[in-house]
């Protein structure tokens, strides 16, 4: 998918009304991710609360695409258990937009993921 | 050839089959040639007539078709010389701008820098002219200077001459900002330079593609430029350098063709430019590049200069709108064919996916010039380059798209 019908009504009221915006003040791991080539820059923060299930929050400064991403994933992983993160990949991240999309755009979408993963190390090895 | 006595980029344009092309149904526009230029089927020709008719290796063999591709491959290197105002023997082949530097860098530095002594470099510069030197002046313990720009966005020579009174071996600066299409005014730095007995290295991969360039008047010691943002093949550029000086550089890479002869004991290195052209050259590179001469000479690039002059005018009175912010002097005459702008609360990289659904082809993002972009107070811009076959008819739709964006994003 190229141009802006990659900005479909979906993402562009995520980009302008992103879910689960802000810091988590006692979060048990906090991420960050940058894309230098573009400037993406997204946070993300982590909680796994007594039920084990698992809050995630994001700050970013980024594309339009870096942030309906993040913003999307945090509707994708809120309340799921922390094993479950793991099968969130590519593809589902891709699904939200609604396909695919050029490469240079991929990794603005990606990004999120990426800290989201590796929050969720920084999770498992603290246990 | 004589330069055409009216220039007019519509009928131009035919000699770029590229421009037949349709992206999403809409014709495209290509406003990304500071990235890299279109290719007019002149020199696509020249490439395939040297491969289909008169492929052998060059300088070796005395053979017919090993002649012929000699006569072409030389005849590239007398034409492009001609074009920067140098002597054939000061041109030396490499893969471009990016080569040239890295080669400039390592051998000079050997040569001129010792423990605490200074290079000068700017703020203007693309990653190719900042970190090869300063990994090179790292190693010898020496010290890497960048000078910021004034206010205008270009590198004063005062501001060079200050740290020259401090001492400095080598001033290397670029000719014109691939972010802000500012030009440096090179002939006065490079009398400073002079002046204290350092050297003067130019990267002009946006000078020589835009402006008349002659590198005696500039009165520079070295200066690179690639070939595919002048409408030239990929992988060939050059390194100009002043003979005494060449002359007395240790080649970079050894190996078949730069040298006249190798005994066990030892070799009698060719003379400039063959003396730093260790192995089969990119003849098809080099022919090419000397066709993309021949078609800007055809059309002169002082048209060339002038009409990239009425593009920017135009493009800075069409982004002329809310929300736009354009980065650097507004100051069409001494801008060369490039403006960069972002849209106020928007990523430069969704303007450019917008922009993209329209068939408007720009870049966003740092260009290669992070410490300049993020000088600038942001992380990427958009930025709208423009060449001899762009017309103003290219900048109303690129303002229709700006404007399109902001509805969408803003």
């Amino acid at each position: 998918m190229t141009g802006s019908g990659l900005y479909t009504e979906r993402v562009l009221d995520h980009y302008k009304n992103p879910r689960n915006y802000g810091e988590i003040k006692d979060a048990d791991a906090v991420s960050r991710e940058e894309n230098s080539s573009c400037g993406d820059e997204v946070t993300l923060y982590l909680k796994v609360g007594a039920d084990g299930r698992v809050q995630v929050r994001f700050t970013s400064e980024s594309c339009a695409i870096c942030r309906a991403s993040a913003s999307m994933l945090t509707e994708l992983a809120n309340g799921k258990e922390l094993s479950d993160l793991a099968s969130l990949g590519r593809e589902d991240m891709l699904k939200a937009f609604g396909g695919p999309m050029d490469p240079s755009r991929e990794k603005c979408a990606l990004l999120p993921l990426a800290a989201l993963n590796s929050a969720v190390s920084k999770v498992k090895k603290g246990t | 050839m004589p330069a055409l006595t009216s220039f007019d980029a519509h009928v131009l344009r035919r000699d770029f089959p590229i421009f037949e092309r349709k992206i999403g149904g809409k014709p495209m526009i290509y406003l990304d040639s500071a990235g890299t230029s279109q290719k007019p089927k002149q020199v696509v020709e020249a490439i395939d007539d040297f491969y289909l008719r008169h492929n052998a290796n060059v300088l070796r063999s005395a053979n017919t078709i090993s002649s012929e591709a000699s006569e072409l491959y030389l005849g590239s290197r007398h034409k492009i010389a001609s074009f920067i105002g140098a002597d054939e023997d000061e041109v030396v082949f490499t893969t471009g701008t990016t080569d040239s530097l890295n080669i400039l860098a390592r051998v000079l530095t050997e040569k001129c820098i010792n423990k605490g002594d200074k290079v000068i470099t700017s703020i203007l510069e693309h990653h190719s002219n900042l970190l090869p030197w300063r990994t090179e002046v790292r190693k010898r313990g020496g010290e890497l200077i960048v000078v910021r720009a004034d206010k205008s966005w270009r590198i004063g020579p005062e501001a060079i001459e200050q740290e020259l009174e401090k001492g400095a071996k080598v001033v290397a600066i670029t000719h014109v900002s691939n972010v802000l299409g500012t030009v440096n005014d090179i002939r006065t730095i490079a009398r400073k330079a002079h002046e204290h007995g350092a050297l003067i290295v130019v990267d002009s991969a946006q000078g020589v593609p835009h402006l008349p360039v002659n590198v005696h008047d500039l009165g520079v010691d070295f200066l690179a430029f690639s070939g595919h943002k002048m409408l030239g093949p990929t992988g060939i550029g050059v390194l100009y350098g002043k003979k005494d000086l060449l002359d007395s550089l240790t080649p970079w890479q050894f190996g078949g063709g730069m040298v006249r002869s190798v005994t066990l004991e030892g070799e009698t290195l060719e003379s400039p430019p063959s003396r730093f052209e260790a192995g089969t050259p990119h003849i098809a590179g080099a022919i090419g590049l000397g066709a993309a001469v021949d078609y800007l000479e055809s059309v002169g690039i002082a048209t060339v200069k002038r009409h990239e002059e009425e593009l920017v005018r135009h493009a800075l009175d069409v982004l002329e709108m809310e929300d736009v912010e354009v980065y650097g002097p507004r100051e069409p005459d001494s801008l060369c064919g490039i403006v960069s702008f972002n849209l106020k609360g928007v990523h430069a990289h969704d303007v450019s996916t917008v922009l993209d659904q329209d068939g408007i082809m720009i870049r966003a993002g740092h260009h290669c010039a992070q410490p300049l972009v993020n000088s600038l107070g942001v992380s990427a811009v958009a930025r709208a380059s423009f060449y001899l076959y762009n017309t103003t008819e290219d900048l109303d739709a690129l303002a229709r798209s700006v404007s399109k964006a902001r509805e969408v994003l803003a």
